[in-house]
Formats: structure tokens, C-alpha cells, sequence
């Protein structure tokens, strides 16, 4: 049974449709990225996964159970097997850094303020944070932001890591330290659907690659077929233009 | 309770209420442009007058803000007697409330003189303007349109607030309904027209002075 | 005119009639801080009953929009003889002081709410994103997100609205509630000098004003800057 399993995903803006029938399956601790041009609905496609944007057509599946994007129970079961970081980041901007790592552990895990907050601080270590977390958001730079929010999401335990386009906003100097953090993920046996610019970067770091254009996966293979071999003339195409960068 | 809602009673005075809505915005309409001349001259005396000048405007302003219109109005209407001044109620209000205006006036006004940015000048200047062309093309627009809402806003305010005349025997809106409702009885029914009146008086207020806003002055603002 | 007010000073000041203006400025007060934190209270309630989107909801919120929407159009005093004439049938007895607050609170209540509202607006979307990816409930987001973001955008103009407040307190007086302009009124008939009555009047009113205009200012420069 795959861990994440996508059957014809639809989902629309205002009767625009943006994703078209989207199908992928990924197994436990499989990491696969997203690439393709912009507005080919990658970014979407995390949205809607968590709920953010309803699809209007189309199931998702998480370890066998489907679930339901109307329903709040299912959502809130969702939330604590999936979570994502953002292109923006979405630090609270009223709370620490420990604070906003710890928080969605304790009030809504409902787990206690002393577990919270030491794995908070392991985690906060892990990205490299250790030492800011009594710090606000606004005193961080951008990639250090992005790594508490990485630590963030960790910190619900989830199966599932959604990262979108993570390093986008963040200046050329920063996006490696973003970047290291990420690859110490992968053995960690989480599942992550990356949507991502960073073509070196994807090509190291995935078991598949999925090229998304005009709302639907074009192609999906292993890095090596994407990049160097790719079947369809468009994964083609766009390959070739990023890569002459 | 054993009441019935007698409107019709009300609704029989309509034009006479309208006729008081007339005087309301007169009111409204005579405070807030002398209280405009007033602001023009508070603003500049606050931005480019010197120290003296600058802590009498001050002085003026924090003193009219920070004190109710009403008991302004009283001390002008029962104070000056004893100097010989004799003021009729409406002369009284009216002046207590341009000085009113004057004051709030004075503040929004001198926003917008300060809005204008020193690097807006200077490019301006570089590019060969002289003064007059540049209080013109850059200072006067921009002026314009960081002072429009704000002006609008208290205009609509200055509608609202002109009520308080009524407490001296004017016949604006508010008095006319004290009138009619002392005579019919009709309390509740006649000030609920009334309120309705007042609202759809500043609906129409805000509404047009927005639209004329978007027209003349490319300022976006809302309504509701 | 000088004259007069130096031979009326001393039996102006006396115990009795500064404890009576005390009194009286107690009332002032007293129907602001009432009137603000009723206000504020209601008038969070209504801002986040706008910004939620329950369909069970909407009845209230119409009527919610319909109440901000017309009580910020009203002049004050209308309010007041409006409160005036419905409680004065319904509950006979009422204090002059109770209509007052009853009518301070409605008016103040309609203008906190659009304050409060535009503050909660005024937090992105994205952390509102955020909270509910990390599956904070609504009540969570609100009070630990979205309020805590809010209050920079809020408390400047809730602040100069207490200042405005303030002042249209002074109206009360029209009803009969011993406030500060009545208490003003009621020396002033007792046989002193208006300039006497009504100067020490509006020094009381800029005493309780002046200094929250001043907290407004620097508020406002403070959470400008940051």
C-alpha cells in the first residue's frame, strides 16, 4: 500500500481550473519533487493536499484511509500526519522562536509544556536555530526563518513533509544553509513532496522527480530519466531551459 | 405595553424635517469651510511658523480637541454677555463650531503639508521647476490626495455633530424632531425618522464626497 | 469681568462644591471606562462574528452589520433621546445615569467594532495559513495569533476614540445626568460666573483628556516606527 496515494486531483479558482487531474503515489520515506513552470500548479497541489484550496474532483488517500477536505474531523486527522512549509515562511510574528516551534504540540497535541519544548529545542538544533530561540521573527534573516519553520513543522511529528519552494524568497547566500537543513531530513524516513527551483539540489535529494505542467504531471521518473533522458518533449524542454542557467 | 406605532403621525411632518435636514448641512456645510481658512493658517503656522507662532497654533489646537464643543458653545453663549457680546443661538454654535473645526482642521491639514516628502521636492527642483510650479505639480496633489479622506470623514462628523444645536432652540434637524415630538407625543416614531434621515444624510454625504474623490482626485475610498 | 471672578474665587472653591464637581467628574469617567470596556467588549464580539463566514451565522451578522452600520451614522444625541423614549416605558425607574451608559455603550460599541475589525484584518492571511496547516481551532486562532498581531493596528485609534469619547459624554448632560457640564450648568445657575463655572469645567475635561490625547500620540509614533 503506498504511504501518499493522488487519484485524479482536481481542484479550481473561481471556475479556473488550476490542477486537471492530478495522479501520484509515493511510499514511505520517498522524497519526490515538483518542477515546472510557473503556474503549472505545483504549488497547488501542496494547497490543496492540506487543505487549504478544496478540491473539486478527486481523492486522496494517507496510509489507505481516504480523506475527506469537507470534513473537520478528517482535516484535523490530516493535520497531524501532514504538514507544510511555506514559500513565506508564516512565523508567528507575536511569539518566539521556541514558542512557535513548541506551540502546535501543546495546545493542540495537547502534549505536555516539558516534552513540547525540549523536543522543540532538539529540533531547533537540528536546523541550527538552537541558539535564537528566545529571538522574535522580525530579528531573524530570511533563511533563518525558513529553518525555524522547518523545525516548526517537524515538531508535530508528522509522516508527511509538504515544502514549497522554500528557498524562493530567501537571498542566493541563504538558500544552502535552507538547503542542508532539508537533506538532513531525508534519513529520517519522512515522506516529502517537494516543489522546488533548485534543480542541483532535486536531482541529489529525490527518489522521483515529477514534471507538472498546465496542471497535470507530465512525467515522473527517477532524477536520471527527468534530467538526462527525459521521455516527453516538453519535460524536454523545460529541462533544457533551466539547466542552460 | 399598549402602544401602537402611530408613523403616519410622523411621516405627515416629513418636509418640515427635510426643511431641518437642510439646516443641519448648512451648518455642516458654513463650519467646515471656515473652519478650513482657519486650518490653512494653523497648518502653516504649525509647519513653517516660528516658535511663537507654532506654540500659539498649538496652543489653540490642543485646547479645542482636548475640550467638549458643548461646553464651549456654553461659554461663549453665557460668558460673553457679561463682556457686552450678546450672541444668538445659532451665531454662538456656529462659532463654536468653526473654532472647533478650525482645530481638528488645523491637525488634518498639516498631515498632509508634512505628507509631501523632501525627496519629491528636490527631484522636482532638479528638474529645473520653480517654486510656484512645484507647489503646483508636486505638492499641491499629493497634498490633495493624502488630506481628501480624512476631510470627507470629518465633514460627515461635522453633520452629525451639528445636533448639538438643537440644545440652543435651532431649528436644524434634531430641533425639528424635539419640536414635533413634544407636540405629537410620538417620541420614538419621530426620532427613529430622524436617525433614518441622519443616515441616509451621511450615506449620501460619504457616497458623493467618495465619488467626487475618484473623479477629481483619483483617491480611492470607502464607503462602507 | 475680572472683577468678578476674583471676588467669586473663594466661594467658588470651596469643600462643597469640589466635592460636587469631583462627583461629577466621577460620572464622566465613570460612563467612559463603562461605556469603552462595554464597547470593546461587544464590539470584539461583532468583529469576529463579521469575519467568520458560518452560515448558521448570517442572520446575526446581518443584523450585526445593520446595527454597526446605522449607529455610526446617528448623531449621539439622537441616540439619547431614542434610548430615552424606548426605556422609559419599558423599565420606569431606570437612572438617568443608565439610559446614559445604555446609550454611550451602543454608540461606542458601534465604532470599537469597526476599529477591532479592521485590526484583525489588518494580520495576513498567511499566518492565519499557518495556524490552521499546524490545526490550530478557530478560538486558538484567534486569541493566539490573531489578536495578539491585531492590537498594533487597533489601539491608536481605539485610543483617540476614548478621547472623542470623552467629550460627547458632555451630552449626557442633556438628560439630567450630573455630570461634569451639568454640574457646570448647575453652578453656573447657582449665581457664579459662567467664565468661573464653565472654565474650571473644561479644565476638568482636559485633565481627563489631555493626557490620553498625549498616550494616542506617542502610541501612535511607537507602533508606527516598529
Amino acid at each position: 500500500m503506498h504511504h501518499l496515494e493522488i487519484k485524479d486531483l482536481c481542484v479550481s479558482y473561481d471556475k479556473d481550473p488550476v490542477l486537471k487531474g492530478v495522479t501520484l503515489s509515493s511510499d514511505k520515506g520517498e522524497v519526490v519533487s515538483l518542477i515546472g513552470p510557473s503556474g503549472s500548479g505545483k504549488s497547488t497541489l501542496l494547497r490543496a493536499l492540506i487543505g487549504l484550496t478544496p478540491p473539486s474532483q478527486g481523492q486522496v488517500f494517507v496510509g489507505g484511509e481516504a480523506i475527506d477536505y469537507f470534513s473537520r474531523r478528517s482535516l484535523r486527522t490530516l493535520r497531524g500526519e501532514m504538514a507544510i512549509v511555506f514559500q513565506q515562511y508564516n512565523l508567528f510574528q507575536n511569539m518566539t522562536v521556541l514558542r512557535n516551534v513548541s506551540i502546535a504540540p501543546i495546545k493542540i497535541q495537547k502534549r505536555s509544556r516539558s516534552d513540547a519544548e525540549k523536543e522543540a529545542k532538539s529540533l531547533l538544533e537540528k536546523v541550527g536555530m538552537a541558539d535564537k530561540q528566545d529571538a522574535y521573527p522580525e530579528e531573524l534573516s530570511g533563511g533563518q526563518q525558513q529553518r525555524v519553520a522547518i523545525a516548526r513543522a517537524l515538531a508535530t511529528r508528522p509522516e508527511i513533509l509538504l515544502l514549497d519552494e522554500v528557498t524562493s524568497a530567501l537571498d542566493p547566500e541563504r538558500v544552502n544553509e535552507v538547503l542542508d537543513t532539508i537533506r538532513g531530513l531525508t534519513s529520517a524516513g519522512i515522506t516529502m513532496i517537494i516543489v522546488s527551483h533548485e534543480m542541483a539540489f532535486v536531482r541529489e535529494i529525490s527518489t522521483r522527480v515529477a514534471m507538472m505542467d498546465d496542471g497535470q504531471i507530465v512525467e515522473i521518473g527517477p532524477p536520471s530519466q527527468i534530467f538526462d533522458a527525459p521521455e516527453q518533449r516538453r519535460t524536454r524542454d523545460f529541462v533544457s531551459k533551466i539547466l542552460k542557467h | 405595553m399598549d402602544y401602537t406605532f402611530q408613523f403616519t403621525e410622523v411621516l405627515k411632518e416629513l418636509p418640515y424635517l427635510l426643511g431641518g435636514a437642510g439646516v443641519t448641512l448648512l451648518i455642516a456645510f458654513v463650519s467646515f469651510w471656515a473652519g478650513a481658512i482657519i486650518g490653512l493658517f494653523g497648518a502653516v503656522a504649525k509647519v513653517y511658523g516660528g516658535k511663537m507662532v507654532r506654540n500659539i497654533a498649538s496652543g489653540y489646537v490642543i485646547f479645542f480637541t482636548n475640550t467638549p464643543a458643548l461646553v464651549q458653545i456654553f461659554l461663549l453663549y453665557y460668558a460673553l454677555p457679561d463682556v457686552g457680546i450678546v450672541l444668538g443661538p445659532l451665531t454662538a454654535v456656529l462659532i463654536g463650531l468653526i473654532l472647533n473645526s478650525g482645530a481638528y482642521l488645523t491637525e488634518i491639514l498639516r498631515a498632509g503639508v508634512i505628507s509631501v516628502r523632501r525627496s519629491e521636492i528636490e527631484a522636482a527642483a532638479t528638474l529645473g521647476m520653480s517654486g510656484m510650479q512645484v507647489l503646483r505639480y508636486v505638492m499641491l496633489p499629493h497634498i490633495a490626495k493624502t488630506i481628501y479622506a480624512p476631510l470627507s470623514n470629518f465633514f460627515v462628523w461635522l453633520v452629525l455633530g451639528s445636533s448639538l444645536a438643537a440644545l440652543f432652540g435651532v431649528e436644524e434637524l434634531t430641533g425639528r424632531a424635539i419640536n414635533i415630538s413634544t407636540a405629537n407625543l410620538r417620541s420614538i416614531e419621530t426620532f427613529t425618522i430622524v436617525a433614518a434621515i441622519y443616515v441616509v444624510l451621511t450615506v449620501l454625504a460619504s457616497t458623493s464626497l467618495a465619488l467626487v474623490g475618484r473623479w477629481a482626485f483619483r483617491v480611492r475610498a470607502k464607503v462602507f | 469681568m475680572f472683577e468678578r471672578l476674583v471676588e467669586e474665587a473663594p466661594m467658588f472653591f470651596n469643600y462643597h462644591n469640589l466635592v460636587f464637581i469631583s462627583q461629577a467628574m466621577g460620572r464622566t469617567l465613570g460612563m467612559t471606562v463603562i461605556g469603552c470596556s462595554v464597547g470593546f467588549f461587544f464590539g470584539l464580539l461583532i468583529a469576529v462574528l463579521r469575519q467568520s463566514s458560518m452560515i448558521a451565522l448570517m442572520p446575526l451578522r446581518v443584523v450585526a452589520i445593520a446595527y454597526v452600520e446605522t449607529f455610526r451614522r446617528i448623531p449621539f444625541l439622537v441616540i439619547l433621546f431614542i434610548v430615552l423614549f424606548v426605556i422609559e416605558p419599558l423599565l420606569p425607574g431606570t437612572s438617568l445615569f443608565g439610559i446614559a451608559t445604555v446609550s454611550v455603550c451602543l454608540l461606542s460599541t458601534a465604532f470599537l467594532s469597526e476599529i477591532i475589525r479592521s485590526g484583525l484584518e489588518s494580520v495576513p492571511q498567511q499566518q492565519i495559513e499557518g495556524a490552521r496547516t499546524l490545526n490550530f481551532g478557530a478560538l486558538q486562532m484567534l486569541f493566539m495569533v490573531v489578536l495578539p498581531q491585531s492590537w498594533r493596528v487597533i489601539v491608536p485609534p481605539a485610543t483617540a476614540f476614548v478621547v472623542m469619547f470623552i467629550k460627547d459624554t458632555s451630552l449626557a448632560s442633556q438628560l439630567g445626568v450630573i455630570e461634569l457640564t451639568f454640574a457646570g450648568k448647575m453652578l453656573v445657575n447657582r449665581g457664579f460666573s459662567p467664565v468661573l463655572g464653565f472654565g474650571v469645567i473644561l479644565i476638568c475635561y482636559f485633565a481627563l483628556s489631555y493626557p490620553l490625547s498625549r498616550l494616542s500620540a506617542y502610541l501612535e509614533k511607537r507602533l508606527a516606527s516598529s
